[in-house]
C-alpha cells in the first residue's frame, strides 16, 4: 500500500512516471495520489526514488 | 513517513529546500539506507559537507554534522578523522564544491588514503547560484555563464579519484537507487578513501537551460546513458561512446592513513595512550 | 625542578602548545613559522597527539577545525601569506565558535613581500581579516619566555571563549634564541565547557559563551557557517542575526578584564609614554632606559593582548602624560587605534616599514624631538 504525505510532496512526477504498474498520478493540487491501488505490487521503487520522502510503501 | 527517514533525519527540518525533482533528496535517501544497512552507530558517525545545494544535506541528517565552507568539507573531515579515527566520517559534496573550489583537498585526501567516504552529488551545474557551469558541465552545455555553449571538457570524477589514489571508487545514479545505496554502503565499509559519484539531475538550473525536459525525462537520460561495468566489459568500444560506466569501478586495499599514524604513536608510546 | 633551555621563540611556542594540552596540529610550511610544525611533527606523536601537513593553508585550518570539533585542542601556525589564506576559516571558526589558535609569525608584506624579514603589519588583518563583523582575541609576546607562557594562555582563552585566538609572533621573537625556563609546576589548563543536560549547543552561558560537546559523544549537533540560532541550525531571522553578531563581539569585550594582558615599565612618574608590543617593545624598553639616562621621564606601556583593543587602559594610562609615542613595525596600525582612543594631538607613531628591526636609538630620537 502506497501512502503519500502531501505536505512533503512537491509534485515532481518521478513516482508517477517510473511506477511499473501505473499506480500513481498527480491530483488537482499537483500532489502525488494513488489512482490504482489494486495494481500496486509493493515494489517500493516510488519510495526509493521520491526526492522528498513523501512516500511510504507498506507491504 | 518511512522508518529510515524517521530514524536518520531531523524530521522537524523537512520538507527540505531542494526544488521539485531535484536528485539530491534521492541520493541522500540512498545514503541513509546505506547507513542503516551497515547498522552504523548514529552517535559515532559524522557527516560533513561543503557549500551548495547538496551540501545542505547535513542540516537534515541526525548525526554530528558540519556544514563547512565552500570546498572545505574534506579538510574538516581529515582533521576529525585523524583526531578521532573511531568515528565513521562521511563527506557530502557537490560537483563544483568537490572538484572546483575543493579540488585540491579532494586529490590530496585521496592520495593519503584516509578512511573517509565522499559522496559526490553530481548535477553538472552550480544550482544554488542559479546555473553557472561547473567542472562537470558537459562540453557544449548551456549555463548562465556559458550562454554560447561550454567550451571546456568536464572531469571524469572516478578517473580523477583513481589517479589521485582513492582505493574505492564507484558511480551510481538517482535512477538506479538501490544500487546507489549498495555502492555507498560498500564505500563506507571500505577501509581507505572511498568515492561514490552519484549522478543526479537539476531540472531547474541545468535541465531548463539545456532543454532536457522535466525531472522524469532527465532521470530517463540517466538510465539510458548508464551502462554497468559488467555489461560494458562484453561490449566493443564503439558501443560505449557517449555512455558512462556505473557500478564499482575500482577497489584496492592499501595502508590507511590514520592506522599508519597510529603505528607511529604506538612505536613512541606505551600502548598508544594519549598523555 | 624547573628546566632551562636556550631556544627560539618558535620552539617555545611549540613547547607551550604541548604544555597547554594541544594534541593536534595541522599546517603548511612557511618561513618564518616552519620550526613550529617541525617540532610538533616530532613531539605530538610521543604524547599520543596527531600532526598532519596539509595540502595548503586553508586545508590546515580546516583540519584544525575538524579536530577541535572532535574534542582536541588544536592549533596551526603560519606567516603573512598563509594568514591571508586562512582568513576564510578564521571567520568560519569565529561564527561557528570553534576553539583554536592560529600562530602568525609575522613577516613583511604585502604579498610574498620581504621574506623573511620582521614586520608587525598583520595587526589589522588579525582584527578584520575575514569578511563580516567579528570579535577576536590577539596576543603578541615580546620574548621567548613570554612566548611559552602566552601560548598556553592563547590555548586557554580559545577554550574558555570558544573562539579562534590569533597569536601574533614576529620574525624577531620567533627566531631569536633566549633562555626559556619551564616551571616545574604544570600550568593552569582551561577546558571548554560541556553542555548541561538539555542545554543547546549555541545557548550562551553566563559569560556569553555557549558550551561545546565533542563529536562522537552523542549530542548529534549541527555546526554551520550560516547565521544560526541557539539550536545551531541556520535562520534568516534578523533578531537572531543581530543577537549573534553582537554576541561575537560582546563575549570578548565584556570579558576584557580576563583577556587583557599588558606590562608597564617606568610609567609611575612618566611624562612621556611609549606604547609598543612584540619585538618593537624590546627596543622601546631600551629606549626608555636611554631616555631616563638623559633625564627624560619616559615610560613604556607594552601591550601583550592587542585585541580586543585596550582602549580604556590606554585612556587611563595616558591621562597624565604630555605625549604618547607608538612604536611599531608597520604603517601605523596600533597608532590609529591609539589616536581613536586619545586623539591625534597627543599621539605620534614611530613606524618602521623597511623590514629592519626598529632600534632604540630611532625610537629615542623621535621621542627627543617630541620632548624638546
Amino acid at each position: 500500500m502506497v501512502v503519500i504525505n502531501e505536505k512533503l510532496c512537491k509534485g515532481c512526477l518521478i513516482c508517477v512516471e517510473f511506477c511499473p504498474k501505473n499506480v500513481l498520478s498527480l491530483n488537482k493540487l499537483q500532489k502525488a495520489t494513488v489512482k490504482n491501488s489494486e495494481n500496486c505490487i509493493s515494489c517500493g521503487l516510488c519510495e526509493l526514488r521520491c526526492p522528498d520522502y513523501a512516500i511510504t510503501v507498506r507491504k | 513517513m518511512n522508518e529510515i527517514i524517521k530514524k536518520y533525519f531531523r524530521n522537524n527540518k523537512l520538507p527540505h529546500i531542494w526544488c521539485p525533482g531535484c536528485g539530491n533528496g534521492i541520493v541522500l535517501g540512498a545514503l541513509a539506507r546505506a547507513v542503516d544497512k551497515l547498522g552504523l552507530d548514529q552517535n559515532k558517525t559524522a557527516v560533513i559537507s561543503g557549500i551548495g545545494c547538496s551540501s545542505r544535506s547535513t542540516g537534515y541528517l541526525d548525526f554530528d554534522t558540519i556544514h563547512t565552507a565552500h570546498g572545505r568539507a574534506l579538510t574538516f573531515a581529515t582533521g576529525l578523522k585523524l583526531a578521532r579515527p573511531e568515528l565513521n566520517v562521511i563527506v557530502i559534496t557537490g560537483d563544483g564544491d568537490c572538484t572546483a573550489i575543493g579540488g585540491n583537498h579532494f586529490i590530496h585526501a585521496a592520495r593519503r588514503n584516509i578512511d573517509i567516504t565522499t559522496v559526490i552529488f553530481n548535477n553538472n551545474i552550480y544550482g544554488m547560484t542559479g546555473g553557472q557551469y561547473s567542472p562537470l558541465t558537459p562540453t557544449k552545455g548551456k549555463s548562465t555563464t556559458s550562454p554560447y555553449g561550454h567550451i571546456e571538457k568536464p572531469f571524469d570524477i572516478p578517473e580523477l579519484a583513481i589517479a589521485a589514489g582513492a582505493t574505492y571508487v564507484a558511480r551510481g545514479t538517482t535512477y538506479h537507487t538501490m544500487e546507489l545505496s549498495k555502492l555507498i554502503a560498500n564505500a563506507i565499509e571500505h577501509k581507505g578513501f572511498s568515492v561514490v559519484e552519484a549522478l543526479s539531475s537539476c531540472p531547474i538550473s541545468f535541465g531548463r537551460q539545456n532543454k532536457l525536459g522535466n525531472a522524469p525525462s532527465m532521470m530517463k537520460l540517466l538510465k539510458e546513458k548508464a551502462i554497468s561495468i559488467k555489461a560494458a566489459e562484453k561490449l566493443p568500444p564503439e558501443k560505449l561512446a557517449g555512455k558512462y560506466l556505473i557500478g564499482e569501478l575500482f577497489r584496492k586495499q592499501l595502508p590507511e592513513y590514520t592506522e599508519e599514524y597510529q603505528k607511529i604513536i604506538n612505536n613512541l608510546t606505551e600502548g598508544g595512550q594519549m598523555q | 625542578m624547573s628546566q632551562a633551555f636556550l631556544v627560539q621563540g618558535n620552539e617555545a611556542c611549540a613547547l607551550g602548545a604541548l604544555a597547554a594540552g594541544v594534541r593536534f596540529f595541522a599546517g603548511y610550511p612557511i618561513t618564518p613559522s616552519t620550526e613550529i610544525a617541525e617540532i610538533l611533527s616530532k613531539e605530538l606523536p610521543k604524547v599520543g597527539g596527531k600532526f598532519i601537513q596539509m595540502e595548503d593553508e586553508i586545508a590546515s585550518i580546516g583540519a584544525v577545525c575538524g579536530a577541535s570539533l572532535g574534542g582536541y585542542k588544536a592549533i596551526t601556525a603560519t606567516s603573512g601569506p598563509g594568514f591571508s589564506l586562512k582568513q576564510e576559516l578564521i571567520g568560519y571558526a569565529t561564527l561557528a565558535e570553534i576553539p583554536l589558535v592560529v600562530v602568525n609569525v609575522q613577516r613583511g608584506g604585502p604579498s610574498t613581500g620581504q621574506p623573511t624579514s620582521p614586520s608587525q603589519a598583520d595587526v589589522m588583518q588579525a582584527r578584520w581579516g575575514s569578511h563580516g563583523d567579528k570579535g577576536v582575541i590577539a596576543l603578541s609576546p615580546s620574548s621567548v619566555q613570554e612566548t611559552y607562557a602566552l601560548t598556553i594562555d592563547a590555548v586557554n582563552l580559545a577554550e574558555r571563549y570558544r573562539t579562534p585566538v590569533i597569536f601574533l609572533l614576529d620574525e624577531v621573537v620567533g627566531h631569536m634564541r633566549e633562555k626559556l625556563i619551564i616551571p616545574k609546576t604544570p600550568p593552569k589548563i582551561i577546558d571548554r565547557r560541556k553542555p548541561n543536560p538539555g542545554e543547546l549547543p549555541y545557548t550562551p552561558g553566563p559569560n556569553g559563551v555557549p558550551p561545546l560537546p565533542a563529536f562522537g559523544e552523542g549530542y548529534r549537533f549541527h555546526v554551520t557557517g550560516l547565521i544560526h540560532d541557539e539550536t545551531g541550525f541556520p535562520t534568516g531571522n534578523p533578531e537572531v542575526t543581530d543577537k549573534t553578531i553582537r554576541r561575537l563581539h560582546s563575549k570578548l569585550e565584556d570579558n576584557i578584564k580576563d583577556i587583557l594582558r599588558y606590562s608597564e615599565y617606568q610609567t609611575d612618574d612618566a611624562e612621556f609614554l611609549i606604547i609598543s608590543y612584540g619585538c618593537s617593545a624590546r627596543s622601546a624598553e631600551k629606549a626608555v632606559k636611554l631616555g631616563r639616562a638623559q633625564g627624560i621621564k619616559l615610560g613604556l606601556l607594552r601591550l601583550i593582548s592587542i585585541w580586543p583593543f585596550p582602549t580604556e587602559l590606554i585612556m587611563s594610562k595616558t591621562k597624565n602624560v604630555h605625549k604618547v609615542f607608538v612604536a611599531e613595525m608597520n604603517y601605523g596600525q596600533v597608532t590609529a587605534e591609539v589616536i581613536k582612543a586619545i586623539g591625534r594631538e597627543k599621539t605620534e607613531g614611530i613606524l618602521r616599514v623597511d623590514s629592519q628591526l626598529i632600534t632604540p636609538d630611532e625610537i629615542l630620537s623621535t621621542v627627543t624631538k617630541g620632548v624638546y
